[in-house]
């Protein structure tokens, strides 16, 4: 009674601070300076039509590091609870599905048609993170879902860790370097002008931030694979 | 007015997601109420970044360079949206990680089960 009694109090109270937040909201008429400042810089500096990305990969790029450090924390911490000893783990993978009964033909047969549609679609999204709504968090989460359907489709399907663990190792090496050339070459840490910004609205334009995409990519995508294997009893 | 709609949305998800978390007694169902919650923080993050017929700030033929500071919405909440995704994911598969050795060691996913850390 007590319990119930202080969870609806915790409730309503939050919905009236809620209310009032609400209440008090006025929607913008236009742009704060911040965000106008932003909107004019990233088009006219970075040479990217799309200014998320363009804050995402260059103004802001440092967040974007520490993120894929939360990401690499959380599959090495996923791995840490859920690595040794647990019971069904252990033998070869093969034995483990000895009895478990295969997916049917449909599932298989739409798996081996999706899975190069979606990396398809992954490798489009990654690589016009600068031009149109994208990029490589986005991209690396679609790569995942296609190594999800694998394991799912074939609970024997092993991707290979090693080869995952080396592939994001060096892109998040690559992803530092690019960063630190940025320092030498042009105005600061992960400044995308290190390349030439060609031309606006290229495919090949607004300098490093196309190669910056790809590496995200890449790495997001390993290291969801990665903790997505880890999931497997 | 849209975006007071959108606003308000996102509230009650968080609202929802913490009912969940306080009444559920199934550890799967509090990490829904946690992912509820975070997904309701996304929404209003958004929401707050409206600029009154605003439009995604990508310039392209539908929005000219010059017209686009006035017409696009605010880009930071939704370049912080995408960061938020990202780790509310990430903090979803901690929770995950931690849900299944809970059941390794006790068999069931009630947190009634767990008392040794209850004060």
């Amino acid at each position: 009674m007590t319990r119930r009694l202080s969870i609806i109090v915790a409730i309503v109270s939050f919905g009236l601070v809620f209310a009032s937040l609400v209440v008090g909201y006025t929607e913008q008429q236009t742009a704060r300076p911040l965000a106008e400042s932003y909107i004019r810089l990233v088009p006219q500096e970075l040479g990217a039509p799309n200014v998320i990305t363009g804050i995402l990969l260059t103004y802001r790029a440092f967040d974007t590091l520490g993120e894929v450090a939360v990401l690499f924390m959380v599959a090495a911490s996923v791995g840490l609870v859920l690595g040794k000893e647990r019971q069904p783990r252990s033998g070869p993978l093969a034995d483990r599905f000895d009895e478990v009964k295969p997916s049917s033909e449909i599932v298989q047969t739409g798996t081996q048609t999706l899975v190069p549609l979606i990396s398809i679609f992954a490798a489009y999204i990654i690589m016009n993170g600068h031009l149109t709504a994208g990029g490589g968090f986005q991209g690396g989460a679609v790569i995942a879902s296609g190594v999800l359907l694998m394991l799912l489709a074939y609970p024997q399907y092993q991707p290979g860790l090693e080869f995952l663990g080396i592939t994001e190792s060096v892109a998040g090496a690559l992803f530092v370097l690019a960063g630190i050339a940025g320092l030498i070459v042009a105005d600061g840490f992960l400044d995308n002008r290190i390349l030439p910004l060609g031309q606006f609205g290229a495919f090949f334009s607004a300098g490093a931030i196309p190669v910056l995409s790809a590496l995200l990519g890449i790495k997001v995508g390993c290291e969801l694979s990665v903790i997505l294997e880890r999931f497997r009893p | 007015m849209i975006s007071r709609i959108v606003l308000t949305t996102g509230f009650l998800l968080v609202l929802i997601g913490l009912w969940g978390v306080l009444t559920r007694r199934n550890i799967l169902r509090i990490i829904i109420g946690f992912s509820l919650m975070g997904t309701g923080t996304h929404i209003v993050i958004v929401a707050i970044g409206y600029v009154t017929n605003g439009t995604a700030p990508i310039i392209d033929h539908a929005l000219s360079l010059s017209e686009a500071a006035s017409r696009a919405v605010d880009p930071i909440p939704s370049a912080l949206a995408v960061t938020a995704i990202v780790i509310g994911m990430a903090v979803t598969a901690v929770m995950l990680a931690y849900a299944i050795r809970l059941y390794e060691s006790k068999k069931t996913l009630s947190i009634d089960a767990f008392t040794e850390s209850k004060w």
